[in-house]
């Protein structure tokens, strides 16, 4: 039985938010444009609170890693159940290349440190879409990873997880302590309660720099241009079936 | 006359405390996500939306000024503003129905004893349950001094007589608060002649009517109340004898901030509903939105949005503060009330003829936005009460 799960919460631009490029296309414009929590940590957030509501985990922890604002998307996990928070100090430049290989080596420390089991993340982020970092975390620390989960189940010191793969479904089963990235269909996320809100505000949150976890913030990437996808064309209307197989051939698509 | 000192008023979003932009974030969520895509149904059938009003309770959105002693959050009246404008920018009617227990509990959160108070705010923390404020009468109103329904002394008992009309929430309730004569002599002054009473909806001899069906808001419930014979112990006597025009009025400082709230968030939903139409649709070669008769009115509405917010804001930050409101509060209520149903019209007009058609969500707005300027105090007592405060000051 796992006793104590790290959560990893990402902030995100809102997923409801227009996205724009800054006009010199070195990213997005992320100034007063609304941030919440990544939808997939949320679920893996709730995948945690339900464990611990069920008694097969006794200590939830919410991590994330950036700027000052972060400790928002913390508190958020609070509200919805989580026990504490850590609050990894980073800003600026080394918050503007933060990616999946930073993260990963912060949680692996993390873990060890607070001698967590079982680390639950978002199998993604929707602002990189980058799919890394639970598979990062996983290696890193040697553990076991069930990725994309859409149903977790505890049995014994195992875990059951059953994945979501290109051709349905697949069941596994890994040893703790393991890595477990969330999936849609993995739960639906509460709501923060206004009385969960206000319990919320007396959970610690504690803050820890990378650099007192011995990690490297150092980015092997670096982005060299954002651009908007191209607009979508117009498309062709036709009259027949035929009409559609010549257009095709034409394009080459056939 | 004194000035006020705008010190610490926290009017702008920036300046809301982390709890408070949290909570704002729930009830919106809840808005955008579980009431705005039934409410045309609710619209259409009138019925009542007890899932939408259960899942408030749940997430604690509703009987926010329950003390934290019988199991509420206590929240400010400036807290409450916030969640009300939110739910209602999903649906007033909606809203309504909520507001309509905070009306209802607000004489004995703010009259009742240790007793009276645990038993009927602590069964509304308890389960879904909703209450109703019964002052109203076929022929009296706004003058509810003219209120008729007789309550007379019997041992141990009062006995109730009378009829209510247009009780927000009077065929759902579990108790109501009724303002009714105790002294019959009509030269008794109001001030000592009415009585508090709270009443189990189910005491024998309480007869709700039928649902009437109304202009807009309609899924929320309004009914007339008989009631005959109905026997309530001197137990349920709120502070005394000839205290209830003082409470039943007192009542409306604390409601008045949120009632202007949820007119406001009505406003609101109609300007941005009418400010993404004006940037989609096209007449003339461009965009409407790029036209100045368009710009223009959709620039009044936003003057007409943002300070009735500030006003309501206000009125409950006066209250919160310490404050006798009553000044404030009526202008908040009067202009959010007068300013809703102009920006709902407007919105409707900014559609054209597609804002006359049910399919397009304007006209929901324009019928429900007409209640504002009646319910709660209409625009015209409003004006009596303003008038007379400020009037008050030059006087002295």
């Amino acid at each position: 039985m796992a006793a104590r799960v790290l959560v990893g919460v990402k902030r995100v631009i809102d997923y409801a938010v227009k996205i724009r490029v800054k006009p010199d296309n070195t990213g997005v414009v992320t100034d007063g444009v609304k941030h919440s929590m990544n939808p997939f940590c949320e679920i893996a957030v709730e995948e945690a609170v339900r464990l611990k509501e069920k008694k097969l985990v006794k200590e939830v922890v919410a991590v994330s890693c950036g700027p000052q604002q972060v400790q928002e998307t913390i508190r958020t996990a609070l509200a919805m159940g989580a026990d504490r928070g850590i609050h990894v100090e980073v800003s600026g430049k080394d918050y503007d290349s933060l990616g999946p290989l930073q993260v990963s080596k912060i949680l692996a420390a993390l873990a060890k440190k607070e001698e967590a089991s079982l680390i639950i993340l978002g199998k993604q982020a929707i602002d990189d879409d980058c799919n890394q970092t639970g598979q990062m975390t996983a290696a890193l620390l040697d553990w076991p990873q069930g990725t994309f989960a859409s149903e977790v189940a505890v049995e014994g010191d195992k875990l059951k997880v059953i994945r979501e793969v290109d051709g349905g479904l697949e069941t596994i089963k890994i040893n703790l302590p393991a890595v477990v990235t969330a999936d849609l269909r993995l739960n639906t996320p509460r709501y923060a309660t206004l009385p969960n809100i206000m319990k919320a505000k007396k959970k610690k949150i504690t803050n820890v720099k990378p650099g007192d976890l011995g990690v490297d913030l150092t980015s092997r990437l670096e982005v060299l241009r954002v651009d908007e996808p191209p607009q979508r064309q117009a498309g062709v209307k036709v009259e027949t079936v035929e009409d559609l197989v010549g257009k095709l051939k034409e394009a080459g698509r056939i | 006359f004194t000035y006020f000192k705008v010190t610490h008023f926290p009017c702008l979003p920036s300046e809301l405390t982390d709890q408070q932009k949290e909570f704002k974030e729930v009830a919106r969520k809840f808005a955008q996500e579980e009431i705005i895509p039934v409410a045309p149904e609710y619209d259409r059938s009138g019925e009542y939306p007890f899932p939408l009003i259960r899942r408030a309770w749940e997430l604690g959105l509703m009987n926010s000024h329950i003390p934290e002693d019988y199991g509420g959050l206590g929240l400010s009246s400036f807290d409450s503003c916030l969640i009300t404008e939110e739910l209602a920018y999903g649906c007033t009617g909606v809203q309504t129905a909520i507001e309509a227990n905070s009306l209802g509990q607000m004489p004995v959160i703010i009259a009742g004893n240790e007793a009276q108070k645990k038993k009927y705010l602590g069964r509304m923390t308890e389960e879904p349950l909703m209450c109703a404020y019964c002052v109203t009468e076929p022929g009296a109103g706004s003058d509810v001094a003219g209120v008729r329904t007789r309550a007379v002394k019997k041992g141990d008992e009062y006995i109730i007589n009378g009829q209510k009309m247009w009780i927000t929430n009077g065929g759902k309730a579990n108790w109501y608060f009724l303002l009714a004569r105790t002294d019959p002599d009509p030269k008794c002054p109001a001030s000592r002649a009415f009585t508090g009473f709270v009443i189990e909806a189910d005491t024998p001899g309480v007869q709700p009517g039928k649902k009437e069906m109304n202009m807009g808001q309609r899924c929320s419930d309004t009914r007339g109340v008989t009631f005959e014979d109905v026997r309530i112990p001197k137990e349920n006597v709120l502070l005394g004898e000839g205290a209830g025009f003082k409470i039943a009025m007192g009542a409306f400082d604390k409601t008045r901030p949120p009632v202007a709230a949820g007119a406001t968030g009505l406003a609101q939903r109609a300007l941005d509903e009418a400010t993404k139409y004006a940037l989609e649709r096209k007449t003339f070669g461009r965009l409407i939105a790029d036209h100045q008769a368009i710009s223009f009115m959709l620039a009044e509405m936003a003057m007409k949005v943002e300070l009735a917010r500030l006003a309501y804001q206000r009125s409950a930050w006066e209250v919160d503060d310490g404050r006798r409101n009553t000044y404030y509060a009526s202008i908040a209520k009067a202009y959010a009330g007068d300013i809703a149903n102009q920006v709902a019209t407007d919105a409707v007009q900014i559609f054209g003829g597609n804002g006359f058609n049910s399919e397009y969500p304007v006209e929901k707005l324009m019928r429900d936005a007409k209640i504002y300027q009646i319910y709660e105090g209409t625009a015209q007592i409003q004006r009596l009460i303003i008038s007379r405060e400020h009037l008050a000051k030059y006087k002295r």
